[in-house]
């Protein structure tokens, strides 16, 4: 028997249909060391969102918006401590029941601090993408690049006009 | 799916001249799994061919291989035509007909309730067709099949009807639409193949592990595409096997999808062709091709996903034990 298996990412139908998801503002206070830092979250066009904690580090986790079109999310493979990324390298991948998707960094530096307990328990990026699902923190080599990612307004733009994410 | 129909009293001998199966054998009213091979022993697409009567035959085939799939019948038809036999085919076009799969343990309870005589269910086993009245409808072909390893069916319907007779099944809330990936989930977990993924033009029956569809009157008559090569490959054997594949209790890894390579103390002996984490047993199960040697069930293998090797062990398939409604044995 035949169906389609390529899976895009996120560009599966399901995904399509869903509306895109209100995204609420950082809960996140607790972690923010300084606050004068603006900590608004910014997203890449792949789903992958980055806030800043401190001037030069900053925290990375996917949209909303990725996990529901991704589902339950079993396997997560994170980047090592001590990783040097680039901006937009390959760096892990999250694995769901229908689809594997691969995890690209949105920003460059090393990496500092990966999140063990989504690791141990991957649902948590479903149940919680924001919080307690977020991936790796990274000590940034050029703090400029989050500054040119999308604001969550035009992420939400974004995703309401764009059919094919 | 492609759904097709053969009329003609030499519409068995036909078909039989392009696939594995004895068609001839078949009792009307029940059907098989068969596959289309080419000189080479590879198979073209798999199929399902029912008997409805010894005249006539019901085809449903891929709808990927859509184009395949009508070039071969036809010209299989028109060689017979051109020898005087009796034989005519008959397309059914997706505008036209449609196929409902409904499947699951509930299913015949919940059919019966559309149904005009019930028991017509009860005494249709697994892989056999009949024409009834259904809802609303006239006349709809309802096969005892799927593609999940559950009891179920798949219903032939005209397709302005099609609507209309999935709201009926709705109505009771009991059956729910369910989409490709949880299919892909249930026939993994019932070690069925999908065409294109775990076999193609380039895997023999024999190679993928499925040479009970060569039927033993067809291994003597050497009468259908590659049956010299699939023949020799059942006396001499092969390099490679379609195996099972499962990661070990309460190991954590992604699963293996499509193209992981598979290990034996460190040298590549295989190639996973679909696999998913498996909702039924809690772990990850996948099909593929190993060698020969290390195809036993309990073998254990590495799977290198994303450059690191995952532990996994040969394993017999089905996943999942079967729950087709089976004629019982008398």
């Amino acid at each position: 028997m035949v169906f389609l298996t390529k899976f895009a990412r996120f560009g599966i139908q399901a995904a399509r249909q869903l509306r895109a998801a209100p995204l609420a503002t950082p809960q996140w206070r607790s972690i923010h060391v300084s606050s004068f830092l603006d900590a608004e979250r910014r997203y890449t066009d792949k789903h992958e969102w980055v806030e800043l904690v401190t001037n030069n580090t900053a925290i990375v986790g996917i949209s909303s918006y990725a996990q529901e079109a991704l589902g339950d999310v079993v396997f997560a493979q994170l980047p090592d401590v001590g990783t040097e990324l680039k901006q937009d390298d390959e760096c892990g991948a999250l694995e769901s029941v229908k689809a594997a998707s691969e995890v690209y960094s949105p920003v460059s530096g090393k990496v500092t601090e990966k999140n063990n307990l989504v690791e141990d328990t991957p649902a948590l990026v479903n149940t919680s993408c924001y919080e307690k699902g977020w991936l790796f923190k990274v000590s940034l080599k050029n703090p400029d690049e989050v500054e040119k990612l999308m604001t969550e307004e035009q992420y939400k733009t974004y995703l309401t006009t764009s059919t094919d994410h | 799916m492609l759904q097709t129909y053969v009329h003609g009293k030499d519409a068995a001998a036909c078909l039989e001249s392009i696939c594995t199966a004895d068609i001839s054998g078949l009792l009307s009213g029940s059907g098989t799994l068969t596959v289309f091979t080419n000189e080479a022993g590879g198979i073209l697409d798999d199929l399902i061919v029912n008997k409805v009567s010894e005249k006539e035959l019901y085809v449903v085939s891929n709808a990927a291989m859509k184009q395949q799939d009508m070039g071969i019948m036809e010209s299989a038809v028109s060689n017979f035509k051109s020898q005087g036999k009796d034989v005519t085919i008959e397309f059914l076009a997706p505008s036209e007909q449609s196929l409902l799969a409904v499947q699951g343990p509930q299913v015949a309870t919940e059919l019966a309730q559309l149904l005009p005589k019930p028991e017509l269910l009860r005494q249709l086993y697994f892989m056999q067709t009949l024409s009834t009245p259904l809802a609303d409808l006239p006349n709809v072909r309802i096969t005892r099949c799927g593609y999940t390893g559950e009891d179920g069916v798949e219903i032939s319907v005209p397709s302005n009807r099609v609507e209309q007779l999935t709201e009926a099944l709705l109505e009771s809330g009991k059956l729910k639409l369910a989409g490709l990936g949880a299919r892909d989930s249930l026939r993994l977990e019932a070690g069925l193949c999908l065409y294109g993924s775990d076999i193609d033009e380039h895997t023999t029956p024999v190679e993928a592990a499925l040479s009970w569809l060569v039927a033993k009157r067809r291994r003597t008559a050497l009468d259908f595409p590659g049956a010299a090569a699939i023949v020799r490959q059942l006396k001499v054997g092969v390099q490679r096997r379609r195996v099972g594949l499962q990661t070990l209790e309460g190991a954590k890894s992604p699963p293996a999808r499509a193209s992981v390579d598979i290990y034996r103390e460190g040298k590549l002996v295989g190639q996973v062709t679909s696999g998913c984490p498996s909702p039924s047993t809690g772990r990850n199960i996948a099909m593929g091709y190993i060698a020969e040697t290390w195809k036993a069930p309990g073998t254990r293998v590495e799977l290198k996903i994303r450059d690191k090797f995952y532990e996994a062990e040969v394993t017999k398939m089905p996943f999942t034990k079967a729950n087709y409604y089976n004629k019982p044995k008398q």
